[in-house]
């Protein structure tokens, strides 16, 4: 077994979205591309403003949603052979509203133990003790086995996303927002209890944020999305003290600071953010990149290796792609 | 809630202590939903009020006390007892009517015809356009346009005057009065139950279960249903009241029931020629026409008000 997890390679996902009556559809490329690779034990965090993919990724990445183009390997198999049981057994998801990812005329019994139903196992005189045994890793006291999830809070409920998640030991966790829709002060606790549960079943996460402290708490590698591609790719470290794409030096930029007196930063980005419908031609980035080049506007930039990962960028191409655009 | 504050896995101590208090922290679900149940006078009223219908139409047999269709000429048009006249007597509390056939024992017999036509149309109603607008809601795309066509079409059709041209075609008896209403007002199911479904289809929970490798069969009937069973509660009663309502007109204009069946809108008709003298003969069949289906729609706006989660705490 290998130690890639999940593999994509070149996805692309196409929606046709009708534009009025009798005139015809035009594609939107909510996923342009994507190579993304997640090695057993990482933290993947894919970051991007609203609408650049990140949803439409991730649910292609559950099986919910088929790649229009490209190929995706779920631990060395093509996910198109395998079933969604199969699939269901190695990705789970997490999701970002817990008022609304549990079925509020379900008893939080019924709810976690609906994965060992689906998956049809054998003995069900076990599934109590299963469920308990869960809750009580992810910090759900026992009582609350039939509660509904309207008698729970916030944070437990996300609990009772994650217990329900884990119950059959996936190996891949896609983690869309896991923290936006709670408190402040449950945040931190859920963070906390993610990186646990990573440690302790030896999970694999991707996790899609917009909070940039989040990704720093948890995240080992780091995929910077714009556009339906993925524009930046490497460590998260190495991603934080040395960005390498514009967009992502923006996104960094963009940071609040605790500090009023500072202000809200500038980020150069302006307020326009471009039509999928209608894409820049060139480097999609362009119109608002700080350090836009004359070519950006033709030329698409190829993926560069970096130190730990790949940037999409024209400012790092060396003489062998201007040739080539010139010719 | 203490346990919010523990990261990760309650400690022993902490799980005896919380499954102690099991019954002091939560009343029973169901302690909570009587509560709420006879806290509701609308609910209450309308459910009392079905209740003795249902009694009425039960033990029709029993209760009575006449036979529907005994006719005794000599003793036609007595009035109810509240009346003061000579012919009042306690064997026809409400009376007899034009035949001599005893009122009452009539009226409770009708209960049965209009609780069976109103409950079996609701019925096949109910099961078509649930189906339709589900299957709408959930699938959506050329589902939904296919489904949309089918309901604008039979919106675009009169009820009224349909079921008197299919029942003047082909005949009257209670069967056909069922199965034409039934195929007739499902409409208002359809239309609810597209926009519930396509509510409930978007919320988390239904791509959770998808995502868990729930079948598309088990997401529908245990996801979604359970979700927008309230609205379907509601429905039902509205459409079954209409049903009731629907077969006294057809039963009025001769078209429903036949004589010498004792339905409430047939006895209307009946004695629509002897309004001026003999009003009872109308008022009471309307009395009890106008309760069941009052008791009904306040059976159904309680039920709506008891179960939508919006109104739990």
């Amino acid at each position: 077994m290998s130690d890639v997890v999940l593999e994509a390679r070149d996805i692309t996902r196409t929606f046709m979205i009708s534009s009025g009556f009798m005139r015809g559809k035009r594609p939107l490329h909510a996923v342009n591309g994507v190579n993304l690779k997640l090695q057993r034990g990482e933290v993947l965090a894919l970051v991007g403003e609203s609408g650049c993919g990140k949803t439409t990724l991730a649910k292609m990445l559950l099986g919910l949603l088929p790649p229009t183009n490209g190929t995706l390997e779920l631990d060395g198999q093509p996910l198109g052979s395998l079933s969604h049981l199969e699939i269901a057994r190695i990705v789970q998801p997490i999701f970002q509203d817990p008022y609304s990812s549990l079925n509020p005329r379900k008893s939080i019994g019924s709810i976690i133990t609906l994965p060992l139903q689906v998956q049809g196992d054998k003995d069900p005189s076990t599934w109590r003790q299963r469920a308990e045994e869960i809750m009580e890793l992810v910090g759900l006291p026992r009582r609350v086995y039939n509660n509904f999830p309207s008698q729970l809070s916030g944070g437990q409920r996300q609990r009772v996303a994650i217990a329900r998640a884990l119950i059959n030991r996936p190996r891949v966790v896609i983690c869309d927002e896991p923290t936006s829709a709670l408190d402040v002060s449950v945040q931190s606790q859920i963070l906390n209890l993610l990186q646990d549960l990573r440690q302790e079943l030896g999970l694999t996460y991707l996790m899609i944020s917009h909070n940039l402290a989040v990704v720093e708490h948890m995240a080992t590698r780091i995929a910077v999305m714009y556009l339906g591609r993925i524009v930046e790719e490497g460590d998260a470290e190495t991603v934080f003290n040395n960005p390498q794409h514009p967009y992502t030096e923006a996104l960094l930029g963009s940071v609040l600071t605790p500090d009023p007196s500072l202000g809200v930063p500038d980020t150069h980005l302006g307020a326009a953010y471009p039509n999928p419908l209608d894409m820049p031609t060139g480097c999609s980035f362009h119109p608002r990149c700080a350090k836009m080049m004359p070519q950006c506007k033709q030329q698409a930039p190829r993926p560069i290796p970096t130190e730990s990962g790949h940037v999409e960028c024209n400012l790092y191409e060396d003489d062998q792609g201007k040739m080539r655009m010139t010719s | 809630m203490t346990d919010v504050t523990k990261s990760s896995g309650a400690s022993q101590g902490g799980s005896i202590l919380s499954s102690g208090l099991d019954d002091i922290l939560e009343p029973s679900p169901g302690s909570l939903m009587r509560k709420r149940i006879f806290g509701h006078t609308g609910l209450v009223i309308g459910g009392g009020v079905l209740l003795i219908i249902l009694l009425m139409a039960i033990l029709a047999p029993v209760i009575s006390p006449g036979d529907p269709y005994d006719q005794d000429l000599s003793r036609k048009l007595i009035p109810p007892v509240w009346h003061e006249s000579a012919k009042v007597t306690w064997d026809h509390p409400l009376g007899t009517d034009l035949l001599g056939r005893d009122y009452m024992t009539r009226i409770f017999y009708g209960a049965r015809i209009s609780l069976l036509i109103g409950f079996a149309a609701m019925m096949i109603s109910g099961l078509i356009g649930t189906t339709l607008g589900v299957l709408a809601g959930y699938f959506g795309g050329k589902v939904d346009m296919v489904v949309n066509f089918i309901i604008t079409t039979r919106l675009s059709l009169p009820v009224v005057l349909v079921a008197l041209a299919v029942v003047s075609l082909i005949g009257s008896s209670l069967t056909v009065v069922i199965w034409v209403l039934g195929l007739l007002i499902w409409d208002r199911f359809a239309v609810v139950m597209r926009s519930a479904t396509q509510q409930v289809r978007g919320l988390d929970f239904v791509a959770a279960a998808q995502s868990l490798g729930c079948s598309t069969r088990h997401i529908i009937l245990s996801e979604i249903m359970p979700n927008v069973a309230n609205h379907l509660i509601v429905i039902a009663t509205i459409e079954m009241a209409h049903a009731i309502l629907l077969e006294a007109a057809l039963s009025f204009l001769g078209l429903g029931v036949q004589p010498p069946d004792p339905s409430w809108g047939l006895m209307i008709a009946e004695a629509k020629g002897m309004l001026f003298f003999d009003a009872w003969l109308i008022t009471i069949p309307g009395v009890a026409l106008f309760a069941l289906v009052l008791s009904i729609n306040l059976l159904g706006d309680g039920m709506r008000d008891v179960t939508a989660p919006e109104n739990r705490n």
